[in-house]
């Protein structure tokens, strides 16, 4: 009987009790928009694409973020310049549709696309939060500096040739019979 | 005019006044919530985000007043005035202080309980017009709820009665003068507490419209300002049951010589209105069947034996 | 059978084949590389390592390529043993040491053997920290995209060009870690297969360079099973689309068919959908006002008007011409709505002649008609006449396998397994079965051809009555040439010898007399068998477009013919004229077309490319190309197969048959092709089985439609964002088995309506096994196709043949694979490859014309003259002239005989047609035996 009492009947009021105390407690609230909030640098806001450390956009339209996208909010064209690199055509990102998941970050093996701290992207009209590459591309590297794929990765692009990338060695010369 | 019980000018106030506690009980219900639980709540509209309710009045008159072709038209119109009627018909014999009251009736009590009982029809009714299946599951809730712990919401104030000799609520106020009745009836204040909060479906016995279950319960279907009465109504509940305990355990308008009356009762009641708030801040909904066995199977002989107890007090008095 | 236990769990397995291969047969996975279904094993990549134990005691077991051990009764093997796990993960390290980190950059990512391998060796971080190899590229053509960093040297590529395909210019170079797949020097694969290197190559060293220039990953490409409409051998496809254009073609496992393999033509002959001269908008010629002449103007209408327009106009007396380059539902929509006594067949009268020729033969119940994968089988093969390789590639890459089995033979006696590659070819060395050619000019089959003749079609008739008369001497010959016996008696001993011989020839001759004898001969040589029931003689003849068959058995209840509607309009016996699909100008000659165009009678072309005939058009219709729209196609077997649409054409491009269908077009909706056919199935008894081709009767689609998309397809709420924000309602098709979304049944269920081939784990096109009951076997569930032709009575005499008359100079029509076929010659990586009209003679006839290689002769016919540049060959018919028309000059009129005459030779022109000719490939270098 006591302890039915303490289950229902006391546990109920220390409850009250304790709820009533957080009267006295400092409020949460940050009242936004009149107090800015600080974001950290790893916040999941605006998406961006950057640049890597030539100044060349580091987007080689793998469309790994499109298809890590669960909500299919990206959309990309591979096209090829005449050295062989790859950049997008187009890049679309349907900001009506994204969730700011990061998954398209994770997703980058160029670091290309980021999400930044801004959050505030509100627009009257639905049809302005489509955003396209101008839109989205920045002239920096954003969180990461120093990465670049095409000094890394075996394909020849303009200005680095065959056996010019990390750990490459010259051609191999077919005609040669040296072992 | 005389401001005396029963005067056109005193059942004006009384009507104007107490319509606009309840509204105003809105904002004061989001802040308080707000400040337990470390939030600020509507600060945005005029000062302190007073004029909150005003918005909220002008959104829901504004609102189209659309009744669902699929519901029972006469029916569903009717639901929502009843609750307002019966509640504000209710007020009608409380005595907020000498010479402040509608009328001075020798059935006061019976006539709250009797009014309460009625509150049941518009939950009924607006459930079952709705033709909505969470509507009609609300109000089965609604009526199994308030049909059953009116039961015991009438015997925990019997004792209170029998110690007052009257059904009159005045008198049972004045009969508090040498010491107010939470002491000798405290139990009996805890039952009429609990059926009070039942009564009115407040959180955490607001099972007839638990949105995460039922959607909104008997008034899924309204809108605008017949969804307006219902919620008028719920917070002109709130203010009736806090009344009444006022005035039935904890001596009305008595208090100290330099407080006036009315303000004394005022201040007395506002504490059990924040007491019902904290109640939504702080306690879980329990399950149907919980509710259910604990007003059979707990409340109803804990009052019983409350009303034993003191009957025999009574008679034992008498017979000394 | 054999019962065998892999990691404790006992199978039925074949005891013919390898471990390998029954593994994955029993939908195990086991990575490998240098294996292929077709090619079987060479045990170079040592990838597909498994534990095998002697008995039950033997708990340390042995190490084994699974791809080179055979399979015993009763063995125990283990996949998941430690160190057999830990031997495959250290082996694709050490293959993956010097691949060079450029998956996003890479055609092949995400649909990558490779990739999938790795992953399934559990190899997942790089330790090696040393140089990489690095390799320079090769150009390699219009087609083939190189990239040698990316090599694993598993040695398919060359395995599946040089030993399968019989190419000779891709070969392994150098040797151990430097080893390269290349040419001797950069420049165009000369194969026609080459295409199928993208699909062989685990990795990306090759990829599809059409397809890189318009990229888009496996997942995002919206694809439907189709089929090729390149020519009449009915291989399956699947076409992918991606943002409203279609990307590439892959194969589609076809176990009677394609197999694994397409040729070029079918795999980048999509391009043309793409193509600048596409029909784009409904025009319709109209008087305008231009100051004060009226002058007749061609005018863009809306869907709308145009429907109301063709209504207005094909009322009446409508002559319906079909096409052999349109589906059956369209031909079946053109033929009921002007009736069938209007409905002409679209082709030149000589081809119909030819193709009911064919028709009665295929009907005969003592002859038979092989699919591709018979022919493989075949172990003797006659060709006559057609240039195989030139118009059913894919059939002239299977009589390559048939060659093959005297070398299967020979491993059997030796008690070689068949799928123990290398072994069973250094067995066999150059021992082939048979493979007798007749033909005109060399042929790109000779290599490996055991007779080649070369002689016109009147010399090859007379050869094929020569060698019926050896098998049968009942057989009367028309003429009789003497000089022919000996070499007919040899073959007629080489057919006769064999267990399951084929002819195999076609009507691009036009010529009943070929057919005739060529279907004489399989009498002859089935009555010479003694009527072997069980094996009959295989005859087949190439059709030279994708539903030749189709047309001509739709119209084949009336005896309607091109020329006779030709004469209709010349005549204006009719209110208008319907042209389906069709550019008349290559169907007969064309003085007869621009009589009948003088006619004035209302012209409506319904087409999806511009060319000459539809620039004359009244109202010019834009049609749906073959992949944007439902199709029934019927081979050169009769066999009916159902094509689905890919993606849906913007409008006013609209399906044929929805043009056709609908009595108004703006209040009803147009008929769908599901409707069409089933309708017409029920109409006409003899094709009734074309129900069985509806999706009703396949299986859970009736409830459920299959995906046109991959589960992982993107972007869709992004896709079209620029024009409109919120997303539009993906293509409605109510009938069809196929949705145009990722929802439905899912695929790895049903393998009838595969498009894509995926599963998971296996992203490559390697996942196909996963869909077969066994390896190289039939897909589970997979819908084959029905077969339209039912044997009829028999027919055992002989067909007369009247001999054709050839004067001096027999001039014959060569046909490319690149450029023939009037719609994937508008391909621009095709063009890459295509040469204009061109005249090929022997070096007799240049030394007596005084002409140098490349030079110009002039050719008249008739009134006719034409200006062509020449090509001399060593292997011709001598006394014949080959010519090329390119799809420019007019068969036709040149059929009859020419006469050649010396053009003074101009240095420009010369250059001119010495780059023309630079990228031809013919097989001149392979001396041909014996000459004629």
């Amino acid at each position: 009987m006591l302890r039915l009492l303490k289950d229902t009947l006391v546990s109920q009021v220390v409850t009250l009790w304790k709820v009533f105390l957080h009267a006295f407690d400092k409020t949460d609230t940050v009242e936004y928009p009149d107090v800015k909030p600080q974001m950290f640098s790893r916040w999941r806001g605006r998406i961006i694409l950057s640049r890597d450390p030539d100044g060349e956009e580091r987007c080689v339209a793998c469309n790994l973020c499109a298809v890590a996208c669960p909500v299919d909010c990206i959309a990309l064209q591979k096209a090829e310049d005449e050295e062989g690199r790859w950049y997008p055509e187009f890049f679309r990102i349907n900001f009506s549709r994204c969730i700011m998941c990061g998954f398209c970050e994770e997703a980058c093996p160029t670091h290309a696309i980021q999400l930044t701290p801004d959050f505030e992207m509100a627009e009257y009209v639905r049809q302005d939060m489509v955003w396209e590459k101008e839109d989205l591309l920045i002239n920096g590297t954003g969180k990461y500096h120093d990465y670049n794929f095409y000094r890394i990765a075996g394909k020849k692009i303009g200005g680095k040739d065959k056996g010019e990338a990390r750990n490459e060695a010259v051609p191999v010369n077919v005609r040669s019979l040296l072992p | 005019m005389r401001f005396e019980v029963g005067s056109a000018l005193s059942i004006g106030a009384i009507l104007f006044t107490v319509i606009i506690v309840a509204a105003m009980l809105i904002w004061v219900e989001r802040r308080l919530l707000g400040l337990w639980q470390e939030r600020l709540g509507p600060n945005r509209v005029g000062p302190f985000g007073l004029l909150q309710v005003v918005a909220d009045m002008i959104k829901i008159f504004a609102k189209e007043d659309w009744v669902p072709p699929f519901a029972d038209r006469f029916s569903f119109l009717l639901a929502p005035p009843i609750i307002m009627v019966v509640i504000l018909m209710s007020f009608s014999v409380i005595p907020f202080a000498p010479g402040v009251g509608v009328i001075d009736s020798d059935i006061g009590v019976l006539f709250v309980l009797a009014m309460a009982s009625l509150g049941a029809y518009s939950v009924m009714l607006g459930g079952l017009s709705s033709n909505n299946k969470y509507a009609l599951l609300g109000s089965l809730r609604a009526a199994a709820q308030m049909v059953s712990y009116e039961v015991f919401m009438g015997i925990s104030l019997l004792g209170v009665v029998a110690l007052a000799g009257t059904f009159n609520l005045r008198e049972i106020v004045l009969s508090q003068a040498d010491g107010w009745y939470i002491l000798p009836q405290c139990v009996g204040f805890v039952i009429f507490l609990i059926a009070g909060v039942a009564e009115s479906h407040r959180l955490p016995f607001d099972i007839p419209e638990a949105e995460q279950e039922i959607v909104a319960g008997y008034h899924t279907e309204y809108s605008g300002m017949k969804f307006g009465m219902f919620f008028v109504g719920e917070y002109l509940g709130v203010v009736l049951v806090s009344s009444l305990i006022v005035v039935l355990f904890f001596g009305g308008w008595l208090g100290p010589a330099f407080l006036p009356p009315i303000v004394c009762f005022v201040l007395k009641a506002s504490v059990f209105v924040a007491f019902f708030v904290l109640l939504r801040a702080a306690i879980p909904r329990p399950r149907y069947d919980q509710l259910m066995n604990y007003g059979w199977l707990f409340l109803l002989p804990l009052s019983l034996l409350n009303l034993l107890l003191t009957g025999a007090f009574v008679l034992w008095q008498e017979g000394m | 059978m054999a019962k065998i236990s892999v990691d404790g769990i006992k199978y039925e397995v074949n005891a013919a084949n390898n471990l390998l291969q029954e593994c994955l047969s029993q939908g195990l996975d086991l990575p490998y590389f240098c294996w292929h279904p077709c090619m079987g094993s060479v045990g170079a990549c040592r990838q597909c390592a498994v534990k095998q134990y002697r008995n039950a005691e033997d708990t340390t077991g042995t190490l084994v390529m699974a791809c080179m051990t055979p399979v015993t009764d009763g063995g125990l093997y283990s996949i998941q043993d430690s160190q057999a796990v830990d031997f495959r993960s250290h082996v694709i390290e050490s293959l993956m040491i010097s691949h060079p980190h450029d998956c996003p950059v890479c055609e092949e990512g995400g649909e990558c053997h490779l990739q999938d391998m790795t992953q399934m060796s559990g190899h997942n971080y790089r330790r090696y920290d040393f140089q990489k190899v690095t390799h320079r590229n090769q150009d390699l053509g219009p087609f083939i995209n190189h990239e040698m960093n990316r090599c694993i040297a598993c040695y398919r590529c060359v395995r599946f060009y040089g030993d399968y395909a019989g190419g000779t210019d891709l070969v392994a170079l150098a040797s151990h870690h430097h080893v390269y797949f290349g040419r001797h020097e950069e420049g165009t694969l000369e194969s026609e297969f080459s295409g199928n290197l993208v699909e062989v190559c685990p990795t990306g060293v090759f990829t599809d360079k059409t397809f890189s220039a318009h990229y888009s990953r496996k997942w995002d490409l919206q694809t439907a099973p189709s089929i090729c409409t390149g020519c009449g051998a009915g291989c399956n496809t699947t076409p992918g689309e991606r943002y409203g254009s279609l990307r590439r073609v892959v194969n589609r496992y076809h176990h009677d068919l394609n197999g694994y393999f397409l040729c070029d033509r079918g795999r980048f002959g999509y391009d043309a959908n793409n193509s600048a001269e596409r029909v784009k908008e409904a025009l319709f010629v109209q008087a305008q006002i231009n100051g004060n002449a009226e002058v007749p103007a061609r005018k863009p209408l809306s869907a709308t008007e145009a429907a109301r327009q063709f209504n207005a106009m094909a009322g009446g007396d409508v002559i319906g011409i079909g096409s052999p380059r349109a589906s059956l539902e369209s031909n079946i929509a053109l033929q009921q709505r002007v009736g069938a006594e209007n409905f002409y067949p679209g082709i030149n009268d000589d081809e119909l002649a030819s193709a009911r020729e064919v028709l009665a033969l295929m009907r005969e119940p003592g002859l038979h008609c092989p699919d591709i994968r018979s022919l493989e089988q075949s172990d003797c093969v006659l060709v006559v006449n057609e240039d195989l390789t030139n118009t059913a590639a894919r059939m002239a890459l299977a009589l390559r396998q048939a060659t093959r089995n005297a070398a299967t033979t020979m491993a059997a006696a030796a008690r070689i397994p068949a799928w123990q590659d290398a072994a069973v070819r250094e067995l066999a060395q150059h021992e082939r079965s048979p493979l007798i050619i007749l033909s005109p000019q060399g042929t790109r089959l000779d290599d490996v051809a055991s007779d080649t003749f070369l002689g016109s079609v009147a010399r090859q008739v007379q050869l094929l009555e020569a060698i019926a008369h050896c098998l049968d001497p009942e057989y009367s010959v028309s003429s009789r040439d003497p000089s022919l016996t000996s070499r007919a008696k040899a073959i007629a001993q080489a057919l006769s010898a064999a267990r399951r011989p084929c002819i195999v020839s076609g009507i691009s001759a036009q010529s009943t007399a070929l057919v005739r004898a060529s279907g004489n001969l399989a009498r002859a040589l089935q009555k010479a068998r003694k009527g072997d029931a069980d094996a009959p003689v295989g005859l087949c003849f190439a059709m030279p477009e994708a539903n030749t068959l189709g047309l001509v058995l739709l119209a084949e209840s009336t005896g309607n013919t091109l020329s006779g509607a030709l004469q209709r309009l010349a005549q204006k016996r009719a209110d208008a004229a319907v042209v389906l699909e069709n550019d008349l100008f290559r169907r007969a000659a064309t003085a007869e077309v621009a009589q009948a165009l003088a006619g004035h009678t209302p012209l409506i072309v319904i087409d999806h490319l511009h060319n000459a005939f539809n620039a004359r058009a009244r109202l010019l219709l834009p049609a749906a190309s073959p992949s944007e729209s439902n199709g029934t196609w019927v081979n050169y077997e009769g066999r009916a197969q159902s094509a689905y649409r890919v993606f849906a054409p913007a409008e006013p491009v609209r399906a044929a048959y929805e043009w056709l269908t609908p009595a108004d077009p703006v209040l009803l909706p147009s008929i769908s092709s599901e409707e069409i056919l089933a309708q017409f199935a029920d109409a006409h008894s003899a094709f009734a089985v074309l129900k069985d081709l509806l999706p009703h009767r396949l299986g859970l689609s009736a409830v459920m439609k299959s995906p046109r998309q991959l589960p992982r397809y993107s972007g869709r709420t992004a896709m079209q964002a620029n024009s409109h924000v919120h997303e539009y309602r993906q293509t409605q098709d109510p009938q069809s088995p196929l949705s145009f979304s990722m929802e439905g049944v899912p695929l790895q269920k049903d393998a009838s309506l595969l498009s894509a081939a995926w599963a998971p784990g296996w992203n490559s096109n390697q996942a196909i096994s996963k869909f077969q009951d066994e390896i190289n076997g039939e897909l589970r569930q997979g819908c084959k196709g029905v077969h339209l032709l039912q044997s009829g009575q028999a027919q055992a005499s002989y067909a007369p043949i009247v001999l054709p008359s050839e004067g001096d100079l027999a001039p014959y029509f060569i046909e490319h694979l690149f450029g023939s076929e009037e719609i994937s010659a508008k391909a621009v990586a095709i063009q890459a490859r295509t040469v204009g009209p061109y005249a090929c003679i022997g070096e007799a006839l240049a030394q007596t014309l005084g002409v140098a290689q490349h030079g110009r002769i002039l050719l008249k016919a008739g009134e006719r003259q034409v200006q062509l540049p020449v090509l001399i060959r060593q292997r011709i018919a001598p006394g014949s002239i080959g010519i090329y028309c390119a799809g420019e000059l007019d068969r036709y009129s040149l059929a009859g005989g020419v006469t050649v005459e010396a053009v003074p030779e101009a240095p420009d022109l010369l250059l001119r047609s010495r780059e023309m000719f630079r990228h031809l490939v013919i097989s001149d270098s392979w001396q041909g035996r014996d000459e004629s």
